[in-house]
């Protein structure tokens, strides 16, 4: 469909456009862009080490573009992915800590995912609610929670729940090893890439395929007619602000679980920031967020490369990164605009309005 | 040689034409100097329009503009205020968080790159002096009552030394005091300052009481010109809503009246200011009759809409349907069968980027056949009943899973009436139905809600055609201020009333 193309064509027009701006960058920087893009691509996807590297990466990133996503199908731009992830990871680090050999690993990796994503799915429902019942700028909010987010992290793991083993980087006690997330056959992806396409694939059925999907969907589209309908419309919002938080919550419990084994400020490496860019390159599509983490994965893990390989600071793809993102927010405004990519236009109705007619009347 | 023109301003046949709609059918109007000149018609007569054209945002298609002597060609607003013609306009255009003088002084079209603003303040306050009426050039304009703000776009007209001043609708968001304060004052000027000044209006009051001349317009035609000295309110009223009675078409079932399906009690609602625009209303509306609330637009008509569309909370007072409270729940909806055809259609009723089959979908789609008692979706469902809507309602579409944005305005508003009409409503809501549509759109509609009204319906109609109102409804009711003042039959109505009664005379 002409529809469907248009939604494809723009962003990949916007990513082709942001490269050739990142090329001139790179020339600028001292470094020729084709072997950059070349080695980026190495860096990315050129062998199964980088394959992995990659992946490991996409899987927070997946999760996190949810909780852009499905706000933003009601309606809603929220930024709190970050906060989200540091919550859902401290408290799913917490009950870990708790329940470490109390009860069996599978137990204990349940709750941790079920507390993780309650915590987040609890973090960004209350940017939901403000919005939606006190009339507070939900991307305002989404964002100050973040602040409070790591805020609150920094206060318990230098403080009460230090474990003073970690001088270096203070951080929580362990999980313990036997309540890790392990690794995926003989490579060294982790679990929670599973847990990423999982939960990608089960909202896009219920975005899609359900009646609570659909009535979001209304609401994003048009509250009025939401309204006009009869659609409980706080409770929608504040569901896809819940589900998108608990998505992120996971993130941080998988980073937890499956890299640090413990909370410290490692969980707020940005992934909740470039959930953002997945969730609008991807168009809010939770299926389409799977590819689009990979691309992204990639690009982050070619960092190091780039470094090695062309001498060039390791923020260099943080550069791609955000230029990638200014140009796919500003490619908004050209949905509908650009004629080749549209439907064929709707038969023209012919007089649309006309004046009744009526005998000319002298005044009284 | 000739005599210099009487006339400040003259329109002369303007004809103005948006595709196949008329919108003014050579219309003239002539303005005396030093006089008020006041522009009479209902909502839509095309007030709007002429002085669009006379202010060059629009371009007659015929006819001319002659200022003075001379025929002008106006193209642009800027071009007219060259020539000295000023407006103020219905809404306020002051910036809310800066101060009067700040605004006074930004509203002339040239500026130095660096204003001297204690110049500026001592030449606006020997300006003020001379002015109708004083405002506090210090004060933010965020607190000024509306009466201040009104009087600041004047003085910021004045200032612009205009010779004709065009006011459109002045008192639309004053008290009756402040009204009379602000028109005596404007009155005044006209001698003192030989200005002539166009004032849109359709209250009575202020045409007897403040015009010298008055020339009315109904469905873009050009009704007539009168002197307010041979004028009465009546002779006004005819010539506003016209007298002919309307043969209807319409198959209009005898029935007894039914049971109360729809009660309004002491409704008070607000508006997006916090200003009180339904005020103590009561309304009840039987099965099997249409209901038609007759009405100035922005006296409560919308907002009441919108309370039993759900748009909107009110403050207090009770609706019930079928005697059972109503707070405009999707539970409620169903088990009233409470169905609603608000104005604009596209923006109250559609969801614009979704498929016409969603929109279609968007009453039902929580239940059998549409979805599964598990919450599925069936698509294929959608689709299937889409095309059958589509066919019989004549949804003329690119196909079904285009987004209805793309639909032209009748063919939105039809799919609207095929989703709220296809289940045999109980209740009904319908305003401006037929607003921008074309004559056959608009006998399809009317037939439409009949037909729900004989299938026993209890219809509430609100439009602000007052001959759609007469055509279709069992009952008229007419609201001003927010609250029903009058009600009748079509059969037993006095139209020269009903126009006083909306008009609040």
């Amino acid at each position: 469909m002409m529809r469907h193309l248009e939604t494809i064509a723009i962003p990949v027009g916007a990513v082709a456009v942001s490269l050739v701006l990142f090329g001139v960058f790179i020339t600028i920087a001292g470094a020729n862009p084709l072997e950059v893009f070349a080695s980026i691509y190495r860096g990315a996807f050129g062998s199964w080490f980088a394959w992995q590297d990659t992946l490991v990466r996409a899987a927070p990133l997946m999760l996190t573009a949810l909780c852009t996503a499905l706000p933003a199908r009601a309606g809603l731009i929220v930024i709190g992915g970050e906060g989200a992830v540091v919550v859902g990871g401290f408290c799913a680090a917490l009950v870990g800590i708790v329940l470490n050999g109390v009860l069996p690993p599978l137990l204990v990796i349940s709750s941790m995912v079920l507390v993780g994503a309650l915590a987040g799915g609890i973090w960004v429902g209350a940017a939901g609610a403000l919005r939606h019942y006190r009339g507070v700028n939900e991307t305002i909010s989404s964002l100050l929670l973040n602040y409070i987010a790591i805020a609150l992290l920094n206060f318990f793991v230098v403080g009460v729940l230090k474990d003073p083993a970690t001088l270096n980087k203070p951080s929580t006690f362990p999980i313990g090893d036997a309540n890790m997330i392990g690794a995926i056959g003989e490579s060294s992806i982790h679990w929670g890439l599973g847990y990423g396409i999982i939960v990608c694939v089960a909202l896009w059925f219920l975005m899609r395929r359900t009646t609570f999907g659909f009535g979001v969907d209304v609401v994003g589209g048009n509250v009025r007619a939401a309204q006009l309908t009869g659609l409980p419309v706080g409770r929608l919002i504040v569901s896809a602000c819940v589900l998108g938080g608990a998505a992120a919550g996971i993130a941080g419990m998988i980073e937890v679980a499956a890299v640090h084994g413990r909370a410290n400020t490692s969980l707020n490496a940005g992934y909740g920031y470039a959930g953002i860019l997945v969730a609008f390159l991807a168009r809010h599509n939770p299926i389409a967020i799977i590819p689009v983490a990979i691309l992204l994965g990639g690009i982050r893990a070619s960092s190091g490369v780039l470094q090695r390989a062309h001498d060039l600071p390791d923020a260099t793809t943080l550069v791609l990164q955000g230029l990638i993102f200014v140009l796919i927010l500003a490619s908004e405004a050209l949905y509908g605009r650009i004629p080749w990519l549209q439907p064929k236009a709707p038969p023209k109705e012919q007089p649309v309005m006309q004046a009744k007619e009526q005998p000319k009347e002298q005044p009284a | 040689m000739t005599v210099p023109s009487p006339f400040a301003l003259e329109a002369v046949n303007i004809t103005k034409r948006f595709g196949a709609m008329i919108a003014l059918d050579s219309v003239s109007l002539s303005l005396r100097r030093g006089t008020v000149h006041a522009l009479l018609g209902e909502n839509g007569a095309g007030k709007s329009t002429l002085v669009k054209c006379i202010m060059g945002y629009y371009l007659p298609d015929e006819g001319q503009v002659l200022f003075g002597d001379r025929e002008q060609s106006i193209s642009s607003p800027h071009d007219a205020h060259l020539l000295g013609i000023g407006m103020v306009y219905q809404h306020f255009t002051l910036i809310p968080n800066m101060t009067v003088a700040e605004n006074l002084v930004l509203a002339r079209p040239r500026l130095p790159a660096v204003i001297n603003w204690r110049a500026e303040l001592a030449s606006l306050e020997k300006e003020m002096k001379g002015m109708p009426f004083q405002v506090p050039l210090q004060a933010s304009v965020n607190t000024l009552a509306a009466g201040e703000k009104q009087k600041v776009e004047i003085i910021k007209q004045l200032l612009l030394n205009p010779k004709v001043l065009i006011l459109d609708e002045p008192t639309s968001v004053l008290t009756p005091n402040e009204a009379d304060e602000v028109l005596s004052r404007v009155r005044a000027m006209t001698q003192e300052r030989e200005l002539s000044v166009l004032i849109i209006t359709h209250k009575f009051r202020e045409v007897m009481n403040y015009a010298d001349d008055v020339t009315v317009l109904r469905k873009g035609k050009y009704i007539g010109s009168t002197t307010v000295a041979e004028a009465t309110p009546q002779s006004l009223a005819a010539m506003m809503v016209g007298r002919e009675t309307i043969a209807s078409p319409l198959q209009r079932a005898q029935r007894q009246r039914g049971n109360a399906s729809l009660d309004v009690t002491d409704l008070w609602v607000e508006n997006d200011n916090g200003v009180d625009v339904v005020c103590g209303l009561n309304l009840t509306v039987h099965d099997g009759e249409i209901v038609g609330i007759a009405g100035v637009s922005g006296n409560g008509q919308k907002q009441l809409v919108e309370v039993l569309a759900g748009q909107r909370e009110p403050l207090r007072g009770s609706v019930r349907l079928h005697g059972a409270a109503y707070t405009a729940t999707r539970a409620q909806m169903h088990e009233h069968r409470f169905r609603c055809l608000p104005e604009e259609p596209l923006r109250n009723a559609c969801v614009g980027p979704m498929s016409v089959a969603d929109n279609l979908a968007l009453r039902r789609y929580d239940r059998p056949p549409y979805s599964s008692k598990s919450r599925i979706l069936h698509r294929a469902i959608f689709k299937r009943i889409a095309r059958e809507w589509v066919e019989s309602f004549g949804i003329r579409t690119p196909g079904i899973e285009a987004p209805i944005a793309n639909l032209s305005g009748g063919n939105v508003q039809r799919s609207v009436l095929a989703r709220e009409l296809s289940d045999a409503p109980h209740v009904l809501v319908v305003a401006n139905p037929c607003f921008g549509l074309d004559f056959g759109a608009v006998a399809e509609i009317h037939n439409r809600i009949m037909a729900a009204r004989n299938g026993g319906a209890a219809v509430l109609l609100v439009s602000e055609d007052l001959d759609e109102i007469m055509e279709m409804s069992d009952r008229v009711v007419v609201i001003s201020g927010g609250k029903l003042v009058h009600e009748t039959t079509p059969a037993t109505a006095d139209m020269t009333r009903i126009g006083q009664f909306m008009a609040g005379h």
